[in-house]
């Protein structure tokens, strides 16, 4: 299957949600969690604006560099690690299958 | 000193559709106050994307959203309009007479009759980072999430923290105001404007800024009072810091607030409301924006312009059960007036 793809959320140590996607409507990875149910405020809509969908990327493919907007936005949020990203960023396509990502805690 | 207003509606959040709300409440005669936690008018229009157009407005195949808001004020100016800003609705009391009592953080009281919710996704707060203890130092022992009045921290000793815009804005207003100026990043570089970015590196370079990358904050001290921080590098050595304010600027974000504890109708974080005039389950007291919702909602500013102009309606029979209304077209009378 080419118009699907899979993607892990790690809600707890060892514990992954798997969501299945479409890669055909331009859908971003914040855009699928929240239909999926996650707690996800997504304030701007997806604009790298309000950082409130805030990942961190624990395993899966390279994906490609982050632009300087999102860049600018993770800087400026509290707590940033290496595999830091805005998901509303992370386009379903096939080359991200089998990404496993944590969502990052808003605040303490 | 508190401060007293009356009104007939209420506004909660000066956002577009809650400024819009003024416009169709000023064709009905209604008179209105908006209040909003933000210092200024516009809501996300100017907090978050100011720059960025806007496609779906009808009438305007491309707006900027900060030029939005000011069409919007402008449009509502001869409505007269008054305004609370800087301070968030704490509580609410519905009187005998089925008029309204509310109050902010700051005490001001309005007194109106009826209550519109335009909220959006709840007032914008800081955003605090993990630090154990923080929040013991909290409401005027030292640690401050926003810099409200420049002049508290006149000769003070200053660290802070943060890689935004808000972060180095106020490391050089407050290089010249303060006695030390500690900005902690825990990055190398920083991405926001440019301009501030060199400003705070030159001041740097001045002596007048104290610049220490690569590191956060990871402790507060102090007895009853915040006296000191730590400030610990990426690579693990760890400085203690005398201080007397921390200054922790990590942008906004929307929180629902305490309207979540007013008793109204709530689903996921959002105002239940009834889609004839977005009425609450609290007679008198409406939702309209992102933050009701109903069956089929969509969160666009042109939906809640429309909710606006509904909820007007409902409010003005609210208002005046026995006042009749007939809808007139603006192109009739003119300049609208109040």
């Amino acid at each position: 299957m080419t118009d699907e793809v899979r993607v892990y959320v790690e809600e707890s140590p060892g514990h992954r949600h798997e969501i299945v996607g479409p890669t055909d409507m331009g859908l971003s990875l914040m855009e699928l969690m929240k239909a999926d149910g996650y707690d996800i405020q997504a304030t701007c809509g997806g604009m790298a604006l309000c950082g409130t969908c805030h990942v961190e990327v624990l395993a899966g493919p390279e994906l490609p560099e982050p632009s300087d907007d999102e860049l600018a936005m993770l800087e400026s949020l509290p707590v940033m690690t290496q595999g830091s990203r805005l998901s509303c960023q992370i386009r379903l396509n096939p080359r991200i299958d089998g990404l496993v990502v944590r969502l990052m805690p808003q605040e303490a | 000193m508190t401060n007293s207003i009356s009104t007939d509606i209420c506004i909660i959040g000066a956002g577009p559709v809650g400024l819009f709300a003024v416009f169709e409440a000023g064709l009905l005669k209604l008179r209105c106050h908006v209040v909003d936690a933000l210092p200024q008018v516009g809501g996300q229009l100017s907090e978050i994307y100011p720059k960025k157009p806007i496609y779906d407005i009808p009438g305007f195949p491309e707006i900027l959203a900060g030029d939005l808001v000011q069409n919007l004020m402008r449009q509502i100016e001869p409505f007269h309009p008054t305004f609370t800003l800087g301070e968030r609705v704490e509580e609410f009391r519905k009187l005998d007479d089925g008029s309204f009592e509310l109050v902010t953080t700051d005490g001001t009281r309005i007194a109106c009759k009826a209550v519109a919710i335009a909220g959006g996704l709840g007032s914008f707060e800081p955003r605090k980072p993990a630090i154990e203890d923080l929040t013991n130092f909290e409401n005027g022992k030292g640690v401050h999430y926003m810099v409200r009045d420049p002049e508290t921290f006149r000769d003070q000793r200053l660290v802070i923290a943060g890689g935004g815009d808000s972060a180095l804005d106020w490391t050089i207003f407050l290089a010249n105001v303060a006695k030390e100026v500690t900005l902690v990043h825990r990055g190398t570089t920083f991405r926001g404007a440019a301009d501030s970015a060199e400003k705070v590196q030159k001041l740097h370079e001045a002596g007048k800024v104290n610049l220490v990358l690569s590191s956060n904050v990871t402790h507060v001290h102090g007895n009853g009072r915040l006296n000191s921080v730590t400030i610990t590098a990426n690579g693990g050595e760890a400085q203690q810091v005398e201080v007397d304010s921390f200054i922790p600027l990590f942008g906004l974000t929307p929180k629902l607030g305490p309207i979540g504890e007013w008793g109204l109708g709530i689903d996921d974080n959002a105002v239940e409301v009834n889609t004839v005039d977005y009425s609450t389950s609290v007679p008198g007291i409406y939702a309209i924006g992102d933050i009701n919702t109903y069956p089929g909602k969509l969160k666009l500013i042109l939906c809640g312009f429309h909710e606006a102009a509904l909820m007007c309606q409902g409010a003005f029979k609210y208002i005046y059960p026995d006042k009749k209304y007939t809808l007139k077209y603006t192109t009739v009378n003119g300049v609208p007036t109040l």
